[in-house]
């Protein structure tokens, strides 16, 4: 995957990326309208589909809201590369298909609107902007699998489908 | 055997292998399931993945306390979700909005007990640790997963040891010594890790502190956070529950990542300073800030020692002009019992509002929010920016004791003066 980045800094909590005052709907639609609004008002506005997120230590820190990556994937957001994750916000990142990468090298070496292109397989994550290539840990192969088929409703459903 | 630590042996036990090391990754065999009103969000992944029925409806727990009573007619409606769906599915542990917070409602009612393996749906699941379970916090889409299945992975953590030594001074308590720890190790300081709490300082605390301590396990990032049951929690057992349960321990010189030894003898009270929770100071450092609005409650400090505490310094005082002091008891035995000792009558007669059981303003959804350039004082556990109302507002974390001072000086107080 390929997009244009938004830079953020450390502690990104997940009050910051949805505000508890917005968690009464469950309208994914609703929650992308606020992605990030208390940390940086301008991001619901302007992101578009397929951008991606760098940003520093401990994101996702805080509540166990899955809203929080659900808010983040609606409003377009292809993956979120961080120095490191808090861990609900990971696993649930990945359990709604939202791709999460860490990468300790990637804040230091992108600014805002640069080009990231990311081999989640691989990984690999280059800055196309400078020319720079970084390299990171892929998930485990079962994470993956929960991410390539978009997230662990649909790998759980297999379980309970009627076998031929 | 090769000595194993706490969360090993849990994790082992409850992944049906006869060891486990930190890192590897385990299919759980979950003992509890408890989600509030996030359980309309569980429900609708549930309906998705298509399973006929819960795995075992005695496992789960659901209760509601974010928003009660509803607070909007969309939260209305998720109450009614959930509410059908417990009917339908004959789910034996449901707590409508009478009860209070789950983290102290679980405790209370028995269904946490010593070693067994936890998952909420809220990330301050870790507090039952305090009663020696292995237990965090999950999202809901693995909640739903967890209802249809039962199972869960889970990755092996590595684990920190705390050792505190040393009685605590008078008018500091337990959650003073969990700030000072999370000031100290950072916001992703135990970030995957388990922490183990252990030494004199809380053998000697109460079940009530020691659930402070791993309530804000998570604060540090922590996965889970655990003290060791004893005799303590075998008397708040008794009557609670009339379930078997083996405590689970770790062994003395199982492989720990790293071992803290802290003396708390000479610690005073601590505040969280705006907007992240490792952002701790002495009391002496932030005293005298004016204060819009206090708050005494939530999972962390809304139980009775808390209250106690409280009432020892606002009893026949007045809350400072232009302060709103609001209180929240964390369970309906909790409020029952500071009724009828007439502590609740005294923080009304000192100007308090005094709020139903529940998470109230704790989450910023309603009952009590912040306008911008406010600044409030509070006994919960997120100080996060826009946490509780605006963004523009400042949140300071503290004791009981701590806010009950400042409530009545209308500036943020070391209660200590208040204590001579
Ligand atoms: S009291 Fe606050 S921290 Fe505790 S469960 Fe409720 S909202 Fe969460």
């Amino acid at each position: 995957m390929k997009g244009r980045v938004w830079r953020y800094g450390d502690h990104v909590n997940t009050d910051l990326i949805i505000s508890g005052r917005y968690l009464d709907d469950y309208d994914p639609r609703h929650l992308a309208r606020h992605a990030l609004e208390d940390l940086d008002p301008v991001f619901s506005q302007d992101v578009r589909y397929g951008d991606i997120i760098v940003a520093g230590r401990n994101f996702g820190c805080g509540s166990s809201r899955e809203q929080a990556p659900v808010a983040l994937k609606t409003a377009g957001v292809a993956a979120v590369v961080a120095t490191s994750f808090a861990r609900i916000f990971y696993r649930n990142a990945i359990n709604i298909g939202l791709p999460v990468v860490e990468c300790p090298e990637a804040h230091a070496n992108f600014h805002v609107g640069e080009i990231a292109l990311i081999n989640i397989e691989k990984g690999i994550l280059v800055n196309e902007s400078t020319g720079r290539t970084m390299r990171f840990d892929p998930l485990p192969p079962f994470l993956l699998e929960i991410l390539r088929s978009g997230g662990l409703v649909s790998t759980t459903r297999k379980r309970f489908q009627p076998k031929p | 055997m090769a000595p194993t630590t706490f969360a090993q042996k849990v994790l082992a036990q409850a992944s049906g292998e006869p060891a486990v090391e930190p890192g590897q990754i385990v299919n759980a065999r979950i003992d509890l399931a408890m989600s509030h009103e996030n359980a309309a969000l569980v429900l609708r992944s549930f309906r998705e993945i298509g399973a006929s029925q819960v795995w075992d409806r005695d496992k789960m727990v659901i209760l509601f306390d974010h928003r009660i009573p509803a607070n909007t007619t969309k939260a209305a409606e998720n109450h009614k979700a959930v509410r059908e769906f417990v009917r339908a599915e004959g789910l034996p542990h449901f707590y409508d909005m009478r009860e209070g917070i789950c983290h102290q409602v679980l405790p209370e009612k028995g269904h946490v007990r010593p070693g067994m393996l936890i998952v909420g749906s809220d990330s301050h699941t870790t507090s039952y640790g305090a009663l020696g379970a292995f237990s965090t916090g999950i999202g809901a889409t693995e909640m739903a997963s967890v209802w249809a299945t039962g199972e869960l992975w889970l990755k092996v953590p590595r684990t920190i040891r705390i050792r505190f030594e040393g009685d605590l001074l008078p008018g500091v308590m337990s959650k003073d010594v969990i700030l000072n720890v999370i000031g100290q190790l950072g916001a992703d300081g135990a970030d995957y890790r388990c922490v183990e709490y252990t030494g004199p300082t809380v053998d000697a605390m109460s079940v009530a502190s020691r659930l402070v301590l791993c309530n804000m396990a998570v604060e540090m990032g922590a996965k889970a956070g655990v003290c060791f049951p004893d005799q303590k929690v075998q008397r708040y057992l008794a009557g609670r529950t009339t379930k078997a349960y083996v405590p689970v321990v770790s062994d003395a010189d199982a492989p720990v990542e790293r071992t803290l030894e802290l003396d708390v003898s000479k610690l005073g009270p601590q505040v969280a300073c705006p907007h992240q929770v490792d952002n701790v100071r002495p009391v002496e450092e932030v005293e005298g800030l004016p204060i819009d609005q206090a708050l005494i409650g939530s999972c962390t400090n809304g139980r009775m020692e808390d209250l106690i505490a409280a009432a020892s310094l606002i009893s026949g005082q007045t809350v400072a002009e232009g302060v709103r002091l609001i209180i929240v008891p964390a369970s309906r035995e909790v409020y029952l019992e500071a009724m009828e000792r007439g502590i609740l009558a005294s923080f009304v007669r000192a100007g308090a509002l005094v709020l139903n059981p529940g998470c109230g303003p704790c989450l910023g959804a309603h009952q009590g929010l912040l306008a911008p350039g406010e600044r409030a004082i509070t006994t919960t556990n997120r100080n996060f920016r826009g946490r509780m109302g605006s963004p523009e507002a400042e949140i300071y974390l503290a004791s009981p004791l701590t806010v009950a001072a400042s409530a009545i000086k209308g500036v943020v107080t070391d209660p200590r003066r208040l204590m001579l």
